[in-house]
């Protein structure tokens, strides 16, 4: 199984998720995140005093999947989430050693 | 403070209800009303201020305001309507502290002198200029001041600071009443200022650069962000200290006039060409016309009128606000030139725009407006323009040091300044055991004591938004 977690641009949110679910990914983790990357942060002039906003407002998706989807799933997040202009954000996929769901004890792919 | 003159139907119809014949119903009714929007500006300030703070800081911004609005009345009773308006003691300096302690002996008395409105409404009227003022004051040592300390220093400050000011300016004196000469300022050298430019602008200002001296600056000042934590409360309170504002200026004609129809007028239109002056300004200086110097210009167009407003015409108005606007825009920034923390900028709108207002006068007042008054710009001479600059500087260095002294007292006596630590968390939570938001679902649940079953019942917080395209970068 693999992880999946995506931070994206917050207004690409519902095109990602639609995407997903038609896809079949049947739950994830979902949270409103902030950070930079390369290009960092943006200006704010308040009385003409400037500030460098280091922090952007992000989402940052998580999906657990299974090693099979997990590339259909990235390429998903990446076509819907994609933008073209900076800031789009990243994906990344990292191994998973065990699922088990809490209601049931079912493990690994038949808790997905 | 025109005379007025009151109609004799109207005086017999106040008669047959009641009233003293000195009266003017017309006039009472303006001013109870304009009374009522004065008060109004203060929770207006402390909107304007509290949205300038940070989130961690603004119940105590506010309370700053409504903490002066509760003292200032309170010692305006005792003595300071009494040392602003009582009958001289000599040289036009100060007011009897004796005469009218307690505001009873004005339960029954007759109209204020040449103005037919009774004179307990004209000491609660001028009691909340002192509010205003005092209050105003709090905006330069936002984040970093003691409430207890800060209570102290404006019961004091009324005293000795603005209650002196008020009688050289706002005193002018009652004809016919032996001792009672007024103010220097006003009456003697001849300043002009309608509603309060020195008294109550350029007063605020320089008690608030003093203060900001006294105190230091904030932690993090001119390295950390310390941006406004909501400009929609900004713009809310500019937007009630401008309703306000109208009781302010016309209410200080003492009458339901034309005089207060001029003031009326040209505060209206000062306010809105203050606005574009400063969105004016920082469109060219910044590239971008905000809504906090959209709210901040209207400020300080209102602040350079409040002198001028019954001097000028109704274009002289637009230029005094303009120029206001524009010229405080710019001196916003002299704190981070010179090293002072004046953290929501009283000098910078407040003692710059009152200098504006108050100078502006010697160059744009008209003698068709009701203070008949020609600045050099009219023919009048430079005459004028020598005596608002004496009594604008006279107010400036007076509060400027006595403040100052005054603080430093306070700070020596009792602690003026916050501990480091109690600024870095935040003086809402430190202070007053409150802070204004919950913005964290466990925090709220926590402290209501519901564990973390609280916590995972309050509705999820729903990231989408709408999908709209432009955004800003990234």
């Amino acid at each position: 199984m693999k992880l999946v977690t995506a931070v994206i641009k917050p207004h690409k949110w519902e095109d990602v998720r639609e995407a997903l679910e038609t896809f079949g990914v049947n739950g994830m983790t979902v949270s409103e995140v902030s950070g930079y990357g390369r290009q960092k942060g943006h200006t704010e002039v308040y009385r003409g005093a400037e500030y460098d906003i280091a922090l952007v407002p992000k989402i940052r998706i998580e999906v657990v999947v299974d090693d099979a989807d997990a590339d259909d799933v990235v390429g998903i997040v990446v076509k819907a989430a994609q933008t073209g202009r900076i800031g789009d954000g990243k994906v990344w996929v990292s191994p998973v050693d065990t699922v088990v769901r809490v209601r049931t004890g079912e493990v690994d792919g038949a808790a997905l | 403070m025109t005379a007025l003159a009151a109609a004799p139907t109207v005086l017999a119809a106040g008669a047959g209800a009641g009233l003293d014949p000195g009266l003017d119903p017309g006039d009472t009714a303006w001013l109870l009303a304009a009374t009522a929007l004065v008060l109004l500006m203060a929770p207006g300030l402390a909107l304007f201020y509290g949205g300038m703070v940070r989130s961690k800081s603004v119940l105590n911004m506010m309370m700053m305001t409504f903490g002066a609005l509760a003292v200032i009345t309170v010692v305006w009773v005792l003595v300071g309507y009494s040392l602003a308006f009582g009958d001289d003691l000599g040289a036009g300096l100060l007011g009897d502290p004796r005469q009218y302690a307690g505001l009873g002996q004005l339960m029954s008395a007759a109209s204020n002198g040449s103005a037919h409105v009774p004179l307990i409404l004209f000491a609660a009227f001028q009691g909340l200029f002192c509010v205003i003022t005092g209050a105003l004051v709090s905006g330069a040592i936002a984040d970093r001041a003691r409430f207890g300390a800060w209570l102290v220093f404006v019961a004091l400050w009324t005293v000795v600071v603005y209650a002196p000011v008020a009688h050289w300016v706002f005193d002018v004196g009652r004809a016919g009443r032996a001792g009672h000469a007024g103010g220097w300022l006003v009456n003697r050298l001849g300043l002009v200022d309608f509603a309060g430019g020195t008294a109550v602008e350029i007063c605020s200002g320089a008690s608030g650069l003093a203060l900001a001296m006294v105190l230091g600056h904030r932690i993090g000042f001119g390295k950390d962000p310390m941006r406004p934590h909501n400009l929609t409360l900004v713009m809310l309170g500019a937007g009630l200290l401008w309703f306000g504002w109208f009781g302010f200026n016309a209410g200080s004609a003492l009458g339901a006039d034309q005089a207060a129809a001029v003031v009326f007028t040209t505060t209206l239109v000062a306010g809105a060409a203050g606005s574009l002056g400063w969105l004016a300004l920082e469109r060219y200086r910044d590239g971008h016309a905000t809504s906090l110097g959209a709210a901040s210009g209207l400020v300080a167009g209102l602040v350079a009128i409040t002198p001028s407003c019954g001097s000028l015409s109704p274009l002289g108005a637009i230029v005094m606000g303009g120029a206001a606007g524009a010229v405080c825009a710019w001196a916003v920034g002299l704190k981070y030139r010179f090293g002072y923390d004046d953290s929501l900028d009283v000098v910078g709108v407040h003692l710059v725009g009152g200098v504006v207002g108050t100078v502006g006068i010697g160059l744009l007042a008209t003698a068709a407006a009701p203070t008949g008054v020609d600045g050099l710009l009219y023919g009048g001479g430079v005459a004028q323009l020598g005596r608002q600059l004496t009594g604008g500087g006279v107010v400036l260095v007076y509060a400027l040091v006595v403040s100052g002294v005054l603080g430093l007292v306070v700070d020596r006596v009792l602690g003026f300044r916050i501990d480091e630590e109690h600024e870095v968390t935040g003086i809402d939570l430190v202070v007053h055991a409150e802070t204004a938001y919950d913005l964290h679902a466990t925090a709220g649940a926590r402290t209501a004591g519901h564990g973390i079953l609280g916590a995972i019942t309050q509705p999820a917080a729903q990231p989408s938004s709408p999908r709209r395209e432009g955004e800003p970068r990234p």
